[in-house]
């Protein structure tokens, strides 16, 4: 129906309560599915800074606590030993297990430091361990003799349905967490044959273990921690249209703030519009550029390069007084590797260190408190599949705490109308919302009200 | 498209002819091929029109169907069509060599070595282009659900015998054919421009007769001309001069020769069959010689080292659908269920691995556009230092710096490959850039030295060897075991009998008016 | 079935609601299609075209005067290679007309089943029954009001009817466009399904991508076409009237001629079409740029057929409004053959593909990018642009041309392979063994 669509629910009902109340009675209810709910699965949908990770290590403790062991799987090294860390520093004494590859290296040496922690390569050294974690990798090599009562399954929506068949078998029940809106899992070769059917082996995990189980009990994290009252907005309405979630923080509840004054150029009026309204974007003269505009690539730069010039200074709800911007609170993303080391040189010329620049794969699941963004259509003779990958811009449009500075090329809408509409249909699968040529739309139209060209 | 083909289809707009890709044949190319060149009735699925089949490029078998609405006769090309593909199928089963293979000893459950059979050859089936695929992919679907007499005497409408047998093996080579460099069924198109660059696009590349243009114009003109001359040019009736490659007809082929041609076999006018053949083959025949004249093309050039490798698969595969014939197994079900998605996904996605890293080690121009993306480096050795490995054992890890105009974008521990000169693969990893010298860079052996604390003569490079490094994996494995078929997960429908008790395929439903 | 019926779509009074287009557009686009010749309908291809190259600006302004493109490609030297087999046709016929048999009773079934099994289904005869209003009338405008008053008395009466082949107007440029359904079902709830029908296969419950993706794209237009419609439904009838956006699609299962269906959401579709057909507006700026006195005008002669109109003069005009040629379009766009002719002409480089542009930066032409990757060579000076030596675009092409040269140079490939015997075989290697340079030569 689109006469009389119904409107997407708002959060307007919910955007009076405190939004701490509103997020703890979803983690309670979470936290009684999972530990008391008679169904095999939970589902949680959790948008960017929504405590997803709080929610892992939080029910990882409490199902340990009522003595039921279980499982950990996540789907990267970085992401299993990351949690290891945050278990063990919540509790110490948790005995976990950390299952690993034989490969050397393959865990963050870190862990070793741990008392509680234990590592090793053979899943019979960790056993009688309350928590065991490892990738879906690892786990899929992995044979037991009694599958483990409970498991939960990070960053679920990045995980591929093979994935989860492959590891399914060793649980009885799990809690799934993941962030619908991010980069969706891919495969190199063709998979059109299985499209349409419940179990395509290409698809997202939870897509086929909702199809599998429609009435698997689904919550989801109403508000982002991480995104102030600037971003939250956009971000739900432009990648979330029909899960909405809100901001944790009030309009004016972080701040931005220069010591030293703009000196007038497009780099410092972005930054000063930025820091007014946590957006900016400062957009470069129409031209048809290489992958690694040079132009671009320096801007980008140099907004970095004035952001730690002028003395910025961030301030919010955990520190009312203003804490220095330093280069480790700032991260640049871009949608290509080249264009990341692109712009790594050119900050290394500019004398910036220790700022993360990276694309927007490897920012999935990081925070920070500035973030810019070099646009991935930015200079493009045109907009691919790659580039309006919803979930790109999704990671890239919500890192920050307090401001995001996208640095563009005029022309993009242009671009984007004239992108060729002719993407194929199969039959049975659902179509997956937001499209990402509406969501480009939707946030450059947005942007386009915090606009500063390059050249005044 | 790659900087490096899109350069190499500027300079085949420039030189009026294609310029290569590869410098050796990256296919297996049977000694016996069986060409197929199907055409189709316009409007309705799987209905063939005609075709011309065999081995013999000289003498082609004519397969017509007069009337593609009559069942009957529809019935008649398929046996026909199975009369002249299931010898030449069944023409590699017998002749086999003996391997090794290791599987679990039931009673045991030891994995011990058994002897099993391999094939020695295996059929290989060439069809005009993409579409000809899919083509052998909807024949297999339609006919290997049908029943013959013999199998049902109460089928309506039974088969000709062999028809389904011939589904299933069409469906089988339709499935392989999916797997990336896998050669038991393969397009024209697909192979040409997989080893040359045409001076136009991609799509226009799938047009088999403008493709050829583009590679061997004919003296006197240019690839384009001659493109367009393939793709459009008709004659005084308005037919095309070059037929298309099918399956698919040219609407004024059917609406003026066809369809006439048609009605009057339909009268029963004498003569009207022979004529209506004479049509078809006049559109068959020039897209035959083309797809054998692709056929010489590639055979002048040489076959990469890693070609016998991977046509090796492929004579499992055949081997293996053998068995499953032989053992008298039910046709391939309409739908994989879930672990045999997942098993072929991950099958294809290490196959397509293991093409890449091979079609780069076994040719220097696709190993270019490997280097120019970053993907693999090629310099000279510049030194090499002696190091050990820490531990009880200390084992030798030679540090090697070497200079590179490649620029790869490196991140220190991430790991590299070499192939040496016995095919083996040598371990490495990258340590750092020199400083101040983006182009010089040091790579640490972990690996491929032998056992001793001395690595084996010739195992380290030295000073001024020229050495290639790639960041892909040589030899790419599988993904992990999943779980029988009989132990599917709740999370993806659980075991089969808990779904429903699905009965065993059934033939499709015959109606009086199927074919209208 | 995609086959528009009545080409004969007149622009003449807008429907209610949509915007006026301003008569000087109206008189200006006339004038391009030349006197007496009447606007092409907003047919299947032309929706087809719109959707494979939305950017072009020859596109948009032939499409939106509703310009034959077919007959100026003819008279242009270029025609275009689509025509329907008469197979095809009469197949596809065939397979309509037994979807709708018996008032279209299993249309009707397919679409409770499988988008509203809520609804108790149409009874055999007797005031339960399907309706099926005859929506015979004069003219595209006619059948169209004809149409609006059909759904609007349906939707009153509360019943399931089918309508079949109604005729909908959808708002181009400014003036009204007649695009005719194959039907349009009303449910008793008041909501409305679009349903294709389409002579493709559902085969396993799967059909070819493309073309479901194509059947979404004309059903989008489609439900566009019903959503002023159904506000005045809803306001005559005082009930709550929906357009759906699942759209019931009914191919042949597998090999038979057996109707099956399947339900499309076409939100996306929807909403990119809405977008599409919004920016066609610029058509008034398009042709407000175009020199004095530019008509695409074949000049047909008495036989209506055989235009007189010198090719050159109308390969000016359509010179006179640039377009955005990519390979894509041969098969969407009438016009595709002259546009490529002319982008090969001009060394455009999109002619090899639109993706080849993404790592040219500012080079336009085959000979800019040749050049360019010569050692030493100077870029094209692309307007100015900083495509000099120390442009990366130029960098990667040196470095791709030297990496190229050189591999080519070790192996020494035949230039002219056809002209060499075949070589036999060669001897099979033991598999992993990596072939030596020296070899290749």
């Amino acid at each position: 129906m689109t006469a009389l669509q119904d409107p997407p629910p708002t959060a307007a009902g919910a955007r009076d309560a405190d939004p701490s109340v509103a997020a703890a009675a979803a983690t309670d209810a979470i936290l009684r599915d999972t530990l008391h709910g008679s169904r095999r699965g939970v589902v949680v949908d959790s948008p960017p800074g929504a405590g997803k990770s709080t929610l892992v290590v939080r029910a990882a403790r409490e199902l340990a606590a009522a003595g039921r062991p279980l499982m950990i799987v996540a789907q990267t090294n970085a992401q299993v030993d990351d949690l290891v860390l945050r278990l063990a520093e919540k509790d110490p004494e948790l005995p976990v297990g950390r299952l690993h590859s034989s490969e050397p290296g393959a865990f963050d040496p870190a862990l070793a430091e741990l008392p509680a922690v234990r590592t090793s390569a053979k899943i019979a050294d960790l056993a009688g361990l309350d928590v065991v974690v490892s990738t879906a990798a690892k786990w899929a090599y992995t044979k037991v003799e009694e599958p483990w009562r409970h498991a939960i399954v990070d960053e679920a929506y990045q995980m591929r349905s093979d994935a989860l068949l492959s590891v399914a078998g060793l649980f009885e029940r799990a809690l799934f967490v993941g962030d619908p809106g991010q980069l969706d899992p891919f495969s190199v070769v063709g998979a059109e044959q299985w499209a349409g059917l419940t179990y395509d082996p290409s698809a997202s995990a939870v897509s086929t273990l909702l199809a599998h189980n429609p009435d698997l009990p689904q919550h989801r994290l109403p508000v982002s921690w991480r995104l102030p009252a600037s971003a939250a907005p956009l971000v739900s309405a432009a990648f979330y249209p029909y899960t909405p979630f809100r901001s944790g923080t009030g309009p004016g509840e972080r701040r931005l703030a220069f010591g030293v004054p703009g000196d007038g150029s497009g780099v410092d009026r972005v930054l000063d519009e930025a820091a007014e309204s946590g957006w900016g974007l400062l957009e470069l003269p129409a031209r048809r550029t290489p992958r690694t505009d040079p132009e671009a690539v320096r801007a980008v730069a140099l907004v970095v390069r004035r952001l730690l010039d002028r003395g910025g200074a961030a301030s919010g709800e955990h520190a009312p007084e203003p804490t220095p911007l330093t280069a480790a609170r700032i991260a640049v993303g871009t949608a290509h590797r080249d264009q990341a080391a692109a712009v790594r040189a050119a900050l290394a010329e500019l004398g910036v260190s220790d700022v993360t620049v990276d694309t927007a794969n490897r920012l999935q699941g990081r925070e920070f408190d500035v973030t810019v963004v070099l646009h991935p259509l930015s200079g493009r003779p045109d907009a691919t599949a790659f580039h309006l990958e919803t979930g790109r811009l999704c990671v890239l449009a919500s890192r920050h705490r307090h401001a995001c500075i996208v640095v563009c090329r005029a022309g993009v809408a242009d671009l984007l109308d004239e992108h060729p509409s002719t993407e194929p249909v199969s039959l049975g699968v659902t179509v997956k919302f937001p499209d990402g040529w509406e969501a480009n739309h939707a946030v450059l139209a947005h942007l386009q009200e915090h606009r500063v060209g390059w050249r005044p | 498209m790659s900087l490096i083909e899109t350069l190499a289809r500027m300079e085949a707009v420039a030189a009026g002819r294609a310029r290569p890709r590869c410098t050796v044949r990256h296919r297996h190319l049977s000694e016996s091929p069986l060409v197929l060149v199907p055409l189709t009735t316009a409007g309705e699925a799987g209905a063939p029109l005609g075709a011309l089949v065999g081995t013999d490029r000289e003498k082609p078998a004519l397969l017509a169907v007069p009337q593609p609405r009559n069942r009957d006769l529809r019935f008649a090309f398929l046996a026909e069509l199975a009369e002249t593909v299931l010898p030449y199928v069944d023409g590699f089963a017998d002749a086999v060599e003996w391997e090794e293979r290791k599987e679990t000893d039931p009673e045991t459950g030891k994995k011990v070595p058994v002897q099993v059979e391999l094939c020695a050859d295996a059929p290989q089936l060439i069809v005009p282009s993409a579409a000809g695929v899919e083509y052998v992919r909807l024949l297999g679907r339609s006919m290997r659900f049908r029943r013959t007499a013999e199998q049902d005497p109460e089928a309506p409408h039974p088969a000709p015998p062999h028809v389904p047998l011939l589904g299933r093996w069409l469906t089988h080579f339709g499935e392989r054919a999916r797997v990336p460099g896998a050669s038991l069924l393969l397009p024209m198109t697909g192979l040409l421009a997989r080893h040359w660059a045409t001076g136009q696009s991609v799509l226009e590349d799938q047009h088999l007769g403008a493709l050829l243009a583009w590679i061997d114009p004919p003296p006197g003109r240019s690839g384009q001309e001659a493109a367009e001359f393939a793709e459009s040019a008709r004659d005084a009736d308005g037919q095309l001069r070059c037929p298309p490659a099918g399956p698919a007809t040219d609407p004024a082929f059917d609406n003026r020769l066809l369809a006439p041609a048609t009605a009057r076999y339909d009268a029963g006018l004498p003569g009207a069959e022979e004529e209506l053949r004479a049509l078809l083959e006049g559109q068959l025949r020039p897209t035959w010689d083309a797809v054998w004249r692709g056929i010489d093309l590639l055979r002048a050039l040489p076959e990469g080292a890693r070609v016998a490798d991977r046509w090796k698969r492929d004579r499992w595969s055949y081997t293996a659908h053998r068995d499953r014939v032989r053992a008298g197994e039910p046709p391939q079900p309409r739908r994989d269920d879930a672990v045999t998605a997942a098993q072929k996904l991950a099958a294809r996605e290490t196959a397509q691995a293991q093409l890449d890293a091979q079609e780069a080690l076994d040719d220097p121009l696709v190993m270019a556009g490997r280097r120019l993306a970053g993907e693999a480096f090629e310099g000279t050795v510049t030194a090499v230092e002696m190091a050990m490995s820490e531990g009880k054992r200390p084992m030798p890890r030679p540090l090697v710096t070497l200079r590179t105009a490649d620029g790869p974008l490196l991140s220190g521990g991430v790991k590299l490959y070499r192939p040496l000169a016995d095919g083996r693969t040598q371990p490495a990893e990258f340590v750092a850039y020199a400083p101040d010298e983006p182009d010089v860079l040091v790579v640490r052996l972990t690996g491929g030295m032998g056992r001793g604390r001395t690595p084996e003569p010739g195992s380290v490079p030295e000073p001024a060897d020229p050495v290639c490094w790639t960041l892909f994996e040589h030899a790419p494995r599988g993904g992990p075991e999943l779980p029988d078929s009989e132990d599917i997960p709740w999370t993806h429908g659980g075991p089969p009998s808990a779904t429903s008790d699905t009965p065993p395929e059934t033939a499709d439903p015959v109606t009086a008016e199927d074919f209208l | 079935m995609n086959v528009f019926r009545d080409s004969r779509a007149v622009a003449t009074g807008p429907e209610a609601g949509q915007a006026l287009p301003s008569s000087s557009l109206r008189q200006r686009l006339s004038e391009l299609r030349g006197p007496g010749v009447r606007p092409r309908s907003l047919d299947a291809r032309a929706l087809a075209a719109l959707a494979a190259n939305p950017g072009c600006r020859r596109r948009a302004l032939l499409d939106g005067a509703g310009v034959d493109k077919g007959a100026l490609a003819g008279a242009l030297g270029s025609p275009a290679a689509y025509g329907q087999s008469q197979f095809a046709f009469v197949r596809g016929n065939a397979f309509e007309a037994r979807v709708k048999a018996d008032g279209g009773a299993e249309l009707l079934r397919l679409v409770r089943e499988r988008l509203d099994p809520e609804s108790p289904p149409p009874e055999p005869e007797g005031p339960g029954a399907a309706a099926a209003p005859d929506l015979s009338a004069a003219g595209p405008e006619g059948r169209a009001a004809r149409t609006a008053l059909a759904l609007r008395e349906a939707t009153a009466a509360g019943g399931w009817t089918l309508l079949d082949h109604p005729m909908l107007a959808v708002d181009v440029a400014g003036s009204p466009a007649y695009v005719e359904p194959d039907a349009v079902v009303v449910h008793p709830d008041g909501s409305w399904t679009v349903v294709e029908i389409k002579s493709f296969p559902m085969i396993d419950g799967s059909a070819d991508a493309a073309k479901v993706g194509a059947a979404a794209r004309q059903a989008a237009v489609y439900v566009l076409a019903l959503e002023p419609v159904a506000a005045h439904a809803a306001a005559h009838t005082g009930r709550t009237v929906r357009v759906r956006d699942r759209v019931l699609l009914v191919c042949p299962k597998d090999f038979s001629n057996l109707p099956t269906a399947a339900a499309v959401d076409v939100r996306k579709q929807l909403s990119t079409t809405r977008r599409q057909l919004g920016r066609l507006t610029r058509v008034e700026e398009i042709a407000a740029a175009l020199p004095e006195g530019t008509t695409f005008d074949l000049r047909m002669a008495d036989d209506g057929k055989t235009p007189t109109r010198p090719a050159q003069e109308l390969a000016a005009a359509v010179e006179a409004v640039g377009a955005a040629y990519a390979p894509e379009c041969l098969a969407a766009c009438e016009l595709a053959f002259h546009c490529r002719k002319q982008a090969r002409r001009e060394g455009a480089v999109e002619a090899l593909g639109r993706g080849v542009r993404g790592e040219l930066g500012g080079l336009h032409t085959i000979e800019e990018v040749l050049a360019a990757a010569r050692p030493g060579g100077r870029a094209g000076d692309g307007g100015g642009d900083p495509t000099g030596p120390d442009d990366p675009a130029v960098l990667a092409l040196r470095r791709a041309a030297a990496l190229r040269a050189e591999a080519l140079a070790a192996a020494a490939v035949p230039q002219a392979p056809a002209e060499e015997p075949p070589v036999p075989r060669a001897t099979a290697e033991e598999p992993g063994v990596p072939h030596p340079r020296a070899e290749e030569a």
